[in-house]
Parts: structure tokens; sequence; C-alpha cells
């Protein structure tokens, strides 16, 4: 396919969008009555609530479904909760879900701190825009792109060669033995886990940032008066007053770590005992062949995602009854 | 404003001064030892990037031999890293087609949810329903199905789907697939925006409506006249969060995308698994890839923290 047959097709898309879009519009702006109402309501959210039907609900319940099936492509037999045993207790799988457990408590909390720190530390400084900028950069860099911007950093020459990785020059300058960082397990883990906190703590210094602008100016005076240090500003005024945005800070970077593919994909390509849930979901999907596993593994990802988002739906009601 | 060091210091001694010297001289530690904690946490941050960017502009012997802040000492720089990419050159990897994809697949994929999820916030805002609630937080929840949960069925139902429609996917797929991963974008950009659009719209004074429902107007016309404009900065938020997460997209272009349309991702993820010696090449092309979300990033960083900060931080 040629560029310029890309380039129409993606017209005709759009086009086409919008000109369905008008058309219902049109045919429904008229309407005034009570029943005219609902056929509104039913113009403007019919195409969102179908394709998350189509393309949310239905298949989220095949994959429920297809958990319960062994490895086969055609008529695979019913296992019941064999996939779910063997993800359990399968050694593979467990380093699998060993990894996921590191991901999962590190990469939060982590990148929370940094974020909050940087953002205590750089407040009301004159060079704040600037300094904000540099740590929010790595969230527009794709995964893949932070990735192979990390495998330069990690990169390991053996024996006496020069290094062309930063890390391991600067360990050779120290007269430290140079380390090949990404294929030790389970150390390769944390290295990677390092690209994520890398991406994530300047989303957490964004949102903690302005929760400490919102800190009421007197509450901060008052604090000071009375011959607050700032540790204890910190501990004492600072975190009680932006808790709400701790929790939604920590659980957004909790459900996108759950998610995270693309830096193992790029960095080791899951090798050297560096998978993780969403990755072994895709290995074993398109590439193991073991569709009854891969179910599995994406209905406990849901399962793991669940109770934070009950949580977080608790929290935003709280907040919209205050 | 708290009274900073500097002013305090240029107190007049006469005068008695705002903060006692010792707690000023104390403050002025802490902060200085704050700005260069503040630096090193800056410097950590910039200096991959940096040296990414460096080893873009060198020529292949020396980012194989040798790291790239020998850049300083030895100087030498080179365009035909970019050129290579951009062009396929001697090694004959061309990324251009991968960005064209990139771009075609990202523009419909930003612009239709982001117009659908407007309609629906707009529904679930302002027009009254039998059972409004229970579907927007419905809604509300389905933005956690992971993707993952959906990529297997919804391949098989492009792939032969029912009713003998037209396949989205495989050999006979119109456009090479195009189609199925705008759809599928859409599909999982839905949820979110649904929310975060319905968050803005709510806080739209009830006054404007009522008044304009009162003058005449139906919701048609006041979706298109008066949300629309009102709601540009929240989409503009919206619109940049999405843009950034489908340039950025890995997994739904592996799954969905057939070879002739496959993004600058999957790409460097394949020169990255078979080329992996070819630093200079990987280099460059990172940083095409890097360069154009950067690029509208900056530019638009405004919209895009006031979208962040909508989605989190309530109340």
């Amino acid at each position: 396919m040629t560029t310029s047959e890309k380039f129409f097709h993606m017209a005709i898309a759009v086009l086409l969008f919008y000109g369905v879009m008008a058309a219902i519009l049109l045919l429904t702006q008229r309407l005034r009555s009570r029943n005219g109402e609902r056929v509104q309501a039913a113009a403007f959210l019919g195409p969102s609530l179908a394709l998350i039907g189509i393309g949310l609900l239905y298949p989220a319940g095949v994959t429920i479904y297809q958990s319960f099936f062994g490895a086969a492509v055609f008529d695979p037999p019913f296992v019941g909760f064999d996939n779910y045993t063997a993800l359990f207790t399968n050694s593979q799988q467990l380093t699998v879900l060993r990894n996921t457990l590191f991901w999962v408590l590190l990469t939060p909390t982590i990148s929370t701190i940094i974020g909050l720190v940087y953002a205590v530390l750089v407040d009301r400084a004159s060079f704040e825009k600037f300094a904000k900028a540099l740590l929010f950069l790595p969230m527009a860099i794709s995964m893949v792109g932070a990735s192979i911007i990390w495998k330069f950093v990690y990169d390991y020459k053996s024996g006496e060669s020069t290094q062309i990785g930063l890390l391991n020059q600067i360990l050779s300058w120290l007269g430290i033995d140079t380390y090949n960082f990404l294929l030790e397990p389970p150390w390769n883990t944390f290295f990677l886990i390092i690209i994520l906190i890398w991406i994530q703590a300047g989303f957490a210094m964004t949102i903690l940032s302005a929760s400490i602008k919102a800190i009421p100016e007197d509450m901060v005076e008052a604090a000071r008066l009375d011959g607050t240090g700032p540790w204890q500003m910190f501990r004492h005024i600072t975190v009680p007053s932006i808790r709400p945005s701790l929790i939604v800070v920590l659980t957004t970077i909790t459900i996108a770590t759950l998610k995270v593919f693309d830096i193992v994909q790029t960095a080791t390509g899951g090798n050297f005992d560096t998978s993780v849930l969403a990755y072994e979901f895709y290995r074993q999907s398109f590439v193991a062949g073991n569709q009854g596993l891969s179910a599995t593994i994406a209905v406990v990802i849901f399962i793991l995602v669940v109770p934070i988002v009950i949580y977080n739906i608790r929290q935003m009601r709280k907040l919209e009854a205050r | 404003m708290s009274t900073s060091t500097p002013t305090a210091a240029q107190v007049p001694a006469d005068t008695a001064p705002a903060i006692p010297a010792s707690t000023a001289a104390k403050k002025q530690l802490t902060s200085r030892w704050a700005s260069a904690v503040a630096l090193i946490v800056a410097l950590v941050w910039t200096i991959p990037t940096f040296g990414l960017l460096i080893s873009s502009f060198r020529p292949e012997e020396d980012v194989k031999s040798s790291g790239w802040w020998n850049f300083f000492t030895d100087p030498s720089f080179t365009l035909q890293n970019y050129k290579d990419v951009l062009s396929g050159g001697s090694t004959g990897e061309s990324l251009t087609t991968n960005l064209i994809n990139t771009i075609v697949i990202t523009v419909p994929a930003v612009l239709i949810p982001i117009s659908l999820a407007t309609l629906a916030a707009y529904a679930f805002a302002w027009i009254d329903f039998k059972g409004r609630d229970t579907l927007f937080v419905a809604v509300f929840a389905l933005q956690i199905v992971p993707i993952q949960v959906t990529l297997v069925p919804l391949l098989q139902l492009y792939v032969d789907p029912p009713f003998n429609l037209m396949p989205l996917a495989g050999r006979d797929a119109p456009a090479g697939g195009l189609y199925e991963l705008w759809l599928s974008h859409t599909i999982f950009a839905l949820p979110l925006a649904i929310f975060l659009l319905h968050n803005f719209m709510r806080e739209v004074p009830g006054e404007l409506i009522e008044s304009a429902r009162v003058d005449g107007a139906g919701h048609v016309a006041i979706f298109t006249k008066i949300m629309v404009p009102l709601m540009m900065p929240a989409i503009a938020a919206f619109g940049i969060f999405q843009f950034l997460w489908v340039w950025n997209d890995l997994l739904v272009a592996l799954v969905f995308s057939s070879p002739q349309v496959s993004p600058m991702t999957v790409k460097l993820v394949s020169l990255v698994g078979q080329r992996g010696e070819d630093w200079q090449l990987l280099a460059s092309g990172a940083f095409v890839s890097l360069a154009i979300p950067l690029v509208v990033f900056l530019a638009l960083q405004r919209y895009f923290v006031r979208g962040l900060l909508a989605g989190s931080v309530k109340g």
C-alpha cells in the first residue's frame, strides 16, 4: 500500500465518521418531547455504548470462558481450574508472579516518593517550571523509546573492552567490576523497574505538586510561626493535606504497572527470568500458542485491578458527597 | 508568597527583621541542600535521554566503540544515522514508512474517540434518562478492564465477524488492517475519555443550560453551540493524552497491525531484537519516534497538565 493510499483511507475514515455523526445530530435535533429526549440520549450514547459493549464487555466474557480451556488451536479441552492451578504452581509462572509482585510493590512507591520529594524541593524555587519539565519529559516518551534509552545506559561490554554504557563506565572509573545489568536474575528485574520509575515519577510529581499548591497559605504560615521545621512541616502539614492525591497517584501507577508490557518486550524480550504477567499474556497467546493460559493470565490481571478500582470509586463517591 | 531569604537579608538593620537571622540562615542552608538534591535528581532524569541524543549524531564507528561522553573530548558529528534511518541508506532499514503508519494510525484514533466521548459525556451530564447513574458507573468501572482481557476475542471478531460482515483483519482487510487499529484504539479510549469529559462538563453552570433550554434550544444546539466551544480546553487536554497513548502504543499495534501498516514502535522493537548492535540506528530511530510527541507535548504542556489534574485530583 502506498503512502497516498494510506492517507486516502485515513481521510475516508474521518469523513465517514463525521458524516454519520452529523446525520445523527441532524435527525434528532428537532425532537423536543419527553420521548424525544430519550431518543436523543440514545443517539448521543448509542455509538459509544455499542463500541464498549462489543469491544470490552463481550471480549471480557469470552476471555473468562476461554480461561477454563486447555491449549489447542481447534476444540481445546475443558480443563476447569487447571490453568489457574498451573499459574500458581508451575515454577516458570511463579517467577512471573514474583516479578510482577516486585514491579507492583516498587514502582508506585518509589515513583511517588521521588515525585513528592522533588515537588516539595522545587516548590517556589525560581527555576521551578524548568525543573518540573525535566522530570516530566519522560512521560512523552514511549516505553519502547525509554527502554532503548536505558539499554544504552545499562550496556555491557565483556572483558577489558571500553564500555559504551554509562553505568558500567562509572563503575570502571570507580574501580568496581563492570556488571551485565540485564542478564542476572532476579536483579535484572529491578533494573527494568527503574525504567518505569523514570517514566512515572514525573506524573506523580505533577499531581502532587498541584495538590501541595492547594494547601491553604494560612495553615503553612501558622505552622511556620509556631517554629515548625521543614521536616515537621512536610510530615505533619504537607503529607496529611495531600493524602487523597497520594492515593490517586499510587493507584494510578499501580494499575499502569500491572499492564506493563513494552519495557520487558524491548529491554529483554522476556528472557533471563524477567517476564511479568502482562508480558506472559502476550507470550502465551501469540508465541507459545496456549490460549487457555493466556486467557487465565488476563483474568488474573483483571482480578488484581478490580479491588483497586472499587476503592477508587468509593473515594470518588465520598468526594462527591462532600 | 513566603519571605525569601535574599529579601530578609536586604532588610535594613534598624527595622526589625521579619525572620530571625538564625532561622534565615537555617532556611538558606536547607534551601541550598534542597536545590542540590533537586539538581541531582534532574540530572539523573535528563542524562539518559541526553546520551541518546548525542549518540544519534555520532558516526557508527564511534557509537560502537566508545561511550557518548567521549563526544566532548573527541567530537565528531554526522547526520548519516538519520539519513540511514529515514531513507534506508546503506543498511536498508527505512523507518519513514513506519513513521507515516504511525501518523495515519494516530490521527483518526485521536479524533474519533474524542468526538464520541464528548457526545456521550454530554448525555451523561445533561440529558435526563432512566438508569443514567448506573450506566455511568458501569462505564467508569469498565475503564479498568485491562486491554489484555479483550485482545484475543476482539482479534477473532475482526478476522471472522458474524453475519458475513466484512472482516477487518486478515488478508482481505481493507487498508491493510488500518480500520481495526482505529476501531480498537477508539474502543480502548472511550471509558476514560467519557469519564474525564463528563467531569469537565458537570463544572459548566447548570443555569447556562437552563436558560438556553428556556430560549428553545434543543440538546443538539446546546451541545454544538455552547458545550463544544466551552469544552475546547478539556477536549484538547484529553486529545494530547490520547495522542501520546496511541503514538507510543506497542501492544495494540503488535497484536492488530499487519506488517504493511506497523508503526514506529513495532519497528524499533524489531530493530532491537534483530540488530541489537546497530546502536547508531537505534539511537536515531528512537529519536525520530520521540521528536513529534515531544514537540506536541512541550507546545501543549499547559493543557496536558490540566487534563492530568482534572482526572486525578478531584476535590
